[in-house]
């Protein structure tokens, strides 16, 4: 008498699954499929789900409409911001982890609070500083901007991850009286490694999908690939399968990194809030 | 024990992130608070004078700004309780035992959407959306439901924003709570399931008490996020048609960056941000503190 009602509820369950899956992943398969298809077909009423396919959209916007600098732009910024913020940040989570000092507690606090700053707030003024120092429109004004959410990121992962080295190990370099540098450097930092990897696929992420300082700072020598797809709808006649084709090069690197990372992807977006 | 370290030590490892945090976070803004005290129009340079705290004054009884913030409230108030009760089913579902394979395949795909680029989602809407080429309203005639103009027509284009945001956040706030039922001692649960058949009051008693902490983290996450929400609504509508989609943040772009002023706009994100500063601090206060 158990065993039906026990198969019948798995395959409810099953069905549950195939509907939410089905529901987060159809928006890409759309996107996918538009990006394939050549604007007449695009532009059929209703939509055609069996057509045949074409790259001309992906060859037109590397190509002809400079979505491939758009993209080396988008890799150098971002590449550069985590490089920077894992650079700073490292040193600064070890000492928050290890080290005891008046005002910690509020430093915490400050860097935990700039994940709650909208970049709208730091937009304009930095725009008008930057015009000001001769920054406007360089990779430099866009990867500073990022470290006020990669700092944070890589901050809080490290901070996490040093506190879970044994302190012993410290103590035993100290001993053989090895300076603090030394004992970051050559016995914490390497042992840290999962959560510095982990912390730079995150501010990797943030920052490749950052639309709003991209588009006020960089509107054209250093425009990103966010930014470059925002431009495709400021004509007249919208070029579907271009825009999709354009959303799809900017995702999938995106998608594969999250997918790498998905166990932390939470932990990165709540600031560690939840384990 | 924690070791003494000598204070040059400890600003050697902590002075350049510091430093640097404080000239791309606090320079900026208390530029911005310097620019909020003056007239500053781009287009009207010539005009540019110090005015006191008029902006503030302008901003505070300005309809737009307070409806502009409504609006987000109202996003916030329809599209977070819909993400919580679906996410909370998502939750319960791939936390029964069973289907182990199926369940990590599901939760594999639960972490798409949040991660993709928040301006191709916008972007990705206007393609499902159209009301002649979009695959939603191709899907809605299956049903039997004429084609609807959800980006030209206000309040469609609002519920379409929030339609989009329940896609984007609800696998998200499944995650989070999925990781807070991992934190319920198995035996209690077990326990507990021996001892009544209804899963609600497994639940309610057992399992609820577990969230409180992510649904805390979700909640105020969600604030900070929703008043931040720019991209989205930005690439899907401008903000329009009308102001029907302008949310706080697209509102502040607007101001400053197509009618180029830029005091006004200074003036408004500093309100904007002591509105945040204030949720971040109840935030940190209901629950970092706990974890610390």
């Amino acid at each position: 008498m158990a065993a039906p009602i026990q198969r019948r509820s798995l395959w409810g369950e099953g069905l549950l699954l195939l509907l939410i899956g089905v529901f987060c992943v159809f928006p890409f398969y759309w996107m996918v499929t538009t990006s394939l298809k050549t604007q007449v077909v695009a532009l059929e009423s209703p939509p055609v789900w069996w057509f045949t396919p074409t790259l001309a959209n992906y060859w037109e916007v590397l190509f002809v409409d400079k979505v491939g600098p758009a993209l080396i732009n988008s890799i150098i910024v971002a590449v550069c911001t985590t490089a920077l913020a894992v650079g700073l940040g490292t040193p600064a989570a070890y000492a928050l982890a290890r080290f005891e000092f008046r005002g910690k507690t509020d430093l915490w606090f400050w860097f935990i609070t700039n994940r709650f700053v909208s970049p709208v707030v730091l937009a304009f003024p930095v725009f008008l500083i930057s015009r000001e120092l001769g920054l406007r429109d360089t990779h430099l004004a866009l990867i500073l901007m990022y470290l006020t959410f990669t700092l944070p990121i890589v901050i809080w992962i490290c901070t996490d991850q040093f506190r879970s080295i044994p302190r012993e190990l410290d103590e035993a370099a100290m001993l053989e009286g090895a300076s603090q540098w030394r004992i970051f450097r050559s016995i914490c930092l390497p042992l840290a490694m999962p959560g510095v990897a982990v912390s730079s696929i995150l501010s990797f992420i943030f920052s490749w999908n950052e639309l709003l300082f991209a588009y006020i700072l960089a509107p054209k020598a250093a425009k990103t690939a966010p930014a470059m797809a925002v431009t495709f709808m400021e004509g007249y006649d919208v070029p579907y399968g271009k825009i999709m084709a354009t959303s799809t090069l900017i995702v999938v690197p995106v998608l594969i990194f999250a997918l790498l990372a998905s166990k932390h992807l939470v932990r990165g977006l709540t600031m560690g809030a939840v384990k | 024990m924690s070791f003494r370290v000598p204070r040059r030590t400890i600003a050697a490892f902590l002075g350049p992130a510091v430093a640097a945090l404080a000239i791309v976070g606090i320079a900026p803004l208390l530029y911005a608070v310097w620019k909020s005290l003056h007239y500053f129009n781009l287009t009207k340079l010539a005009q540019q004078r110090f005015v006191g705290l008029e902006n503030y004054a302008a901003v505070l009884s300005d309809p737009v700004f307070w409806q502009a913030m409504g609006r987000t409230g109202l996003l916030f108030i329809i599209a977070v309780p819909i993400q919580i009760s679906l996410g909370l089913l998502i939750a319960l579902v791939l936390h029964r035992p069973g289907l182990t394979f199926w369940k990590t395949l599901t939760r594999l795909s639960l972490v798409l959407p949040m991660a993709t680029t928040y301006a191709v989602v916008g972007l990705l809407a206007q393609v499902m959306l159209n009301q002649k080429y979009g695959v939603i309203n191709q899907m809605l005639g299956w049903v039997g439901v004429d084609a609807i103009n959800f980006i030209g027509d206000p309040t469609n284009a609002f519920i379409a924003v929030v339609m989009w945001d329940i896609w984007q956040w609800t696998p998200f706030v499944a995650l989070v709570l999925l990781a807070g039922l991992a934190t319920v001692p198995p035996e209690i649960e077990e326990a507990a399931k021996l001892e009544t058949k209804s899963n609600w009051t497994v639940l309610r008693h057992v399992q609820l008490p577990f969230l409180i902490p992510s649904l805390v983290a979700v909640l105020i996450l969600r604030t900070a996020d929703t008043l931040k929400l720019f991209d989205m609504p930005f690439t899907m509508t401008r903000g329009g048609p009308g102001s029907a989609t302008e949310f706080i943040a697209v509102l502040i772009e607007r101001v400053g960056n197509r009618q180029f002023d830029i005091g006004m706009a200074a003036a408004q994100s500093i309100i904007m941000l002591a509105i945040t500063i204030i949720l971040a601090r109840l935030y940190i206060r209901l629950f970092y503190r706990e974890v610390r």
